[in-house]
């Protein structure tokens, strides 16, 4: 087994490159403006709490029930359109949250062609709730953020195999028992960093929630920034987001103990309930209809923006454009994987409360919005270029000292590093959970060294989760907008960008050229690592 | 050890190249997007060579990267949208003082900053908007008419957290008093048909589509509309023509006080309050031209004749934080 020491260090590196950006946000109370915090305090904090507390309820209430569900259905299940369905639910994951949000304004609000028709139909004073509305909100990003739900618990439910939920079937549980006391339990940590994801997603989200208006504490952090240009004030904002990450996820984790479920030795080989007739049906008609409104309408209506709109965007910078995003997603996947890959083994192979707390620390990216994070680190290495580069370079002699951090693809890496950890690092942790003690040791008792258990037992174990990582960064990646905007060096722009550009200004029908080539670009691996996420799961039978 | 470190220097030498300007580039930090400034910057490389590396963002986290930067900033030019945003960038000591008569006898006063910090470059219009088929323009008088109960349940606004309106908001402020405007917008606010859309885009698709029948928009987005159906059932209208005139507001561009081609930027911003540049800088948005001397195009002209409101549009910068608090006591979000 590898030196106990090293791991402690690894965990401790993790940690540091999230304080990196967090010094910035604690150093940020050194002063208060008593003006703008009163101002607050007394016109807006509690209406935005109130917002928050609100939308975080609806979309972890709406993302569990979805996800589990689904992956209930299409992992346990035998019903008509299962084969393709199984990775069809995942598309969604690939449609930023903000494009969705001004989609489905776009086709629903009063003046959409939904409202438009209806009133066509059944009079001009034909009324319907508003998608403007708390629930307009929650409905995208429930929309948006159930394949993360999705995938963890469906990998889950395919690793608890056979055996256990038969052998709960012939002591007597219905399907309904065995579901509730055996399989939601066993996956409940699949489960809960799947909701973890979708609750810091969604506190960090400043793109749909602008879309539609809706006021959420991330709302004063970007006001207090943008409208009264204290960016002292936003970071105490966002260091107060960040407090509140830090307990619920603790809150989380102590509620879920020190339970482990080790994986069944017989995965499944066949649905386990086959639903015939009308349940059948109503199961395919449910997941078509979660597909349907995720994934189907946004992408017909970006499609008819795009061919009614006339303009034609596709120029030779468009191609930059793909290959930009592409770079920045896959070196930035595979970096966080590796890095999250490190840590999780850390707490598993040095189970000690500093290296936990270490580990945890540097999950805490993923809740801060993106320009925060950003602005974070663009203070730390302009104080790293102007403190250690620069005059490095003079007194290496060179003649026109250059800052070469702060701008640099190094700093918009480690922003997409920092954020993203927490999406690495959820599947890598549930898979490792599922590797049971006795493997590693046996193989130590048969004389192999660290490194040799790592590439014999832990990786080809962990190749699913791995997998499954590195897909959730990469299409986070291609999505993420704040920090890319305010980060980028020169030439690097991505498609994200380019619909930050036009919509920023209102050109929403413009938008839907890169909106449709960044899902396009999100979608194969979505479609590559479902169906081969599959396969390894089949394949492991030989354990 | 000399040959390590002219090894070494050598090495960062080249690892540099990447980010450094080149002589004959000016690098632009914009608050203004992508595809309404590059047509400007084509066309200024095609005269003179120059040529341009530029980022967009939004204003602040524009502003935060120059801080950030300080001296080592690559940054010569910043441009960006709102008067506010403008004061801001000189308030935060991100720009430097260019003494240009070129730019004095070009761009009106009021549109630029008093110690030559900024200039304005194109004007747009915050205006009222109104359904052709439901409003007769003869109800139409002020933006404080819009606060009347006839008005009720019938004006749609944009969010108060758009820069746009808080710059409107500080300019009634200086102009009609913080009691009044606090009244005027509180009567808005109790108009409204609707909560306050995301963008202007969408609030004047509302007023077509007959969920409100007045709004305020900035001009440009209706003209978008217009061009794009000449049928489109809403149609602008100038308030205040018999007191202080429409709101207008800038975009416009400051040479960055630690810009490493000074000089070129200060010439291209002089260039660009020119007929020629202030024509494409101006039409490429459907915007006025900043320089009174230059007409706007056809299709701007064709929205009629209007009395401007002559506070100086600094009050908008200058008084924004106070804007954004009475917005928010309102119940304005």
């Amino acid at each position: 087994m590898v030196a106990k020491p090293q791991w402690r260090a690894v965990a401790y590196a993790g940690a540091v490159l999230v304080l990196l950006p967090l010094l910035v946000l604690a150093l940020s109370w050194n002063t208060l403006d008593s003006t703008i915090w009163n101002h607050l305090l007394q016109t807006q904090m509690t209406r935005l709490l109130g917002n928050t507390l609100v939308l975080v309820l609806g979309v972890v209430s709406g993302v569990v029930l979805l996800g589990v569900s689904l992956a209930w259905l299409t992992s346990l299940c035998s019903f008509p359109g299962r084969r393709w369905l199984d990775w069809a639910l995942m598309l969604p994951f690939a449609v930023p949250a903000y494009v969705l949000a001004f989609v489905m304004i776009g086709i629903m609000d009063f003046a959409g062609p939904l409202q438009t028709t209806l009133r066509g139909w059944l009079g001009s004073d034909f009324r319907m709730a508003s998608i403007r509305s708390t629930g307009g909100v929650i409905f995208v990003l429930v929309l948006v953020f159930y394949p993360y739900v999705y995938m963890l618990a469906r990998g889950a439910f395919l690793a608890q195999g056979r055996g256990l939920m038969e052998a709960a079937r012939i002591l007597g549980h219905s399907p309904w028992q065995a579901f509730w006391r055996v399989a939601l339990p066993m996956a409940r940590p699949a489960i809960g960093a799947g909701a973890a994801l979708a609750v810091m997603e969604t506190l960090a989200d400043f793109g749909a929630v602008s879309v539609f208006n809706y006021d959420t504490f991330t709302t004063a952090i970007y006001k207090t920034w943008y409208g009264f240009y204290s960016l002292q004030t936003a970071t105490q904002l966002a260091s107060l987001l960040l407090l509140f990450v830090l307990l619920a996820l603790y809150a989380e984790r102590r509620a879920q103990g020190s339970k482990r479920f080790p994986g069944s030795d017989k995965p499944r080989q066949s649905a386990l309930f086959q639903l015939r007739g009308v349940r059948g049906w109503l199961a395919t008609g449910y997941c078509l209809l979660v597909l349907s409104l995720a994934f189907v309408i946004p992408l017909i209506q970006l499609f008819y923006w795009l061919f009614s709109s006339g303009s034609n965007d596709f120029d030779e910078r468009y191609w930059s454009l793909i290959r930009n995003t592409l770079t920045l997603g896959i070196i930035a996947a595979v970096t966080t994987v590796v890095v999250a890959l490190l840590l999780v083994l850390a707490r598993r192979l040095q189970p000690i409360r500093r290296v936990r707390s270490a580990v945890a620390l540097a999950n805490l990216g993923y809740a801060l919005p993106g320009s925060v994070l950003a602005v974070g680190i663009m203070f730390a290495f302009s104080v790293a270029d102007n403190q250690l580069v620069v005059p490095l370079q003079r007194w290496l002699g060179v003649e026109s000292p250059a800052p070469l951090l702060l701008g640099s693809l190094f700093a918009l890496l480690l922003a997409y590093l920092i954020r993203f950890m927490a999406v690495a690092s959820g599947p890598i942790d549930t898979a490792l959970a599922r590797i049971r003690p006795a493997l590693p040791e046996a193989a130590h008792s048969l004389g192999h060294s660290g490194a040799s258990v790592f590439w014999r037992v832990y990786l080809p174990l962990l190749m699913p989760g791995l997998l499954s990582a590195g897909l959730l960064v990469f299409v986070d990646v291609l999505k993420e907008m704040p920090a890319t905007l305010l980060m980028r060096p020169f030439g690097w722009d991505t498609l994200a960008v380019r619909i930050h550009s036009l919509t920023a200004e209102g050109n929403w029908s413009r938008a839907a050229l890169p909106a449709i080539t960044l899902v396009a670009t999100g979608l194969l691996p979505v479609i590559v690592l479902i169906r081969r996420s599959a396969h390894s799961t089949g394949g492991s039978r030989a354990h | 050890m000399s040959v390590i470190r002219k090894l070494a220097a050598l090495g960062l030498a080249v690892s540099t190249l990447g980010g450094v300007a080149q002589a004959g580039e000016l690098v632009v930090y914009s608050a203004r997007q992508d595809h309404l400034i590059k047509p400007v910057f084509d066309l200024y490389t095609e005269k003179t060579g120059t040529t341009f590396k530029y980022i967009t963002d939004s204003e602040a986290p524009l502003l935060a990267r120059l801080k950030a930067e300080d001296a080592n900033t690559p940054a010569d030019l910043l441009i960006t949208v709102d008067a506010g945003n403008l004061w801001q960038a000189e308030e935060q000591g991100v720009l430097r003082s260019v003494d240009s008569e070129t730019i004095s006898a070009n761009i009106p006063a009021k549109y630029r900053s008093a110690g030559g910090f900024w200039t304005g470059l194109s004007l747009r219009a915050r205006t009222v908007a109104y359904s052709t088929e439901r409003v007769d323009p003869a109800e139409l008088s002020t933006y404080e008419a819009l606060a009347d109960e006839a008005w009720a349940g019938r004006l749609c606004l944009r969010t108060a957290k758009k820069v746009y309106n808080q710059s409107l908001t500080a300019t009634m402020m200086e102009s009609i008093g913080v009691e009044r405007t606090t009244d005027v917008l509180q009567g808005w606010v109790n108009n409204l048909a609707t909560p306050a859309f995301g963008d202007d885009t969408a609030l004047l698709n509302a007023i077509a589509a007959g969920q409100c029948d007045v709004g305020i928009v900035n001009s440009y987005y209706f003209g978008r509309l217009e061009k794009a159906d000449p049928s489109f059932p809403v149609k602008l209208f100038w308030p205040n023509q018999e007191d202080r005139g429409v709101h207008v507001n800038i975009s416009g561009a400051g040479v960055t006080a630690h810009a490493k081609h000074a000089e070129e930027a200060v010439a291209f911003l002089e260039w660009l309050t020119t007929e020629e540049a202030q024509r494409v800088f101006a039409d490429v948005n459907q915007e006025f031209p900043a320089n009174e001397s230059v007409a706007p195009s056809e299709e701007v002209a064709a929205w009629g004749d209007f009395k401007r409101d002559d506070v100086n549009v600094e009050v908008a910068g200058r008084r924004q934080a106070e804007a954004i608090m009475l917005m928010d006591r309102v119940g304005w979000h």
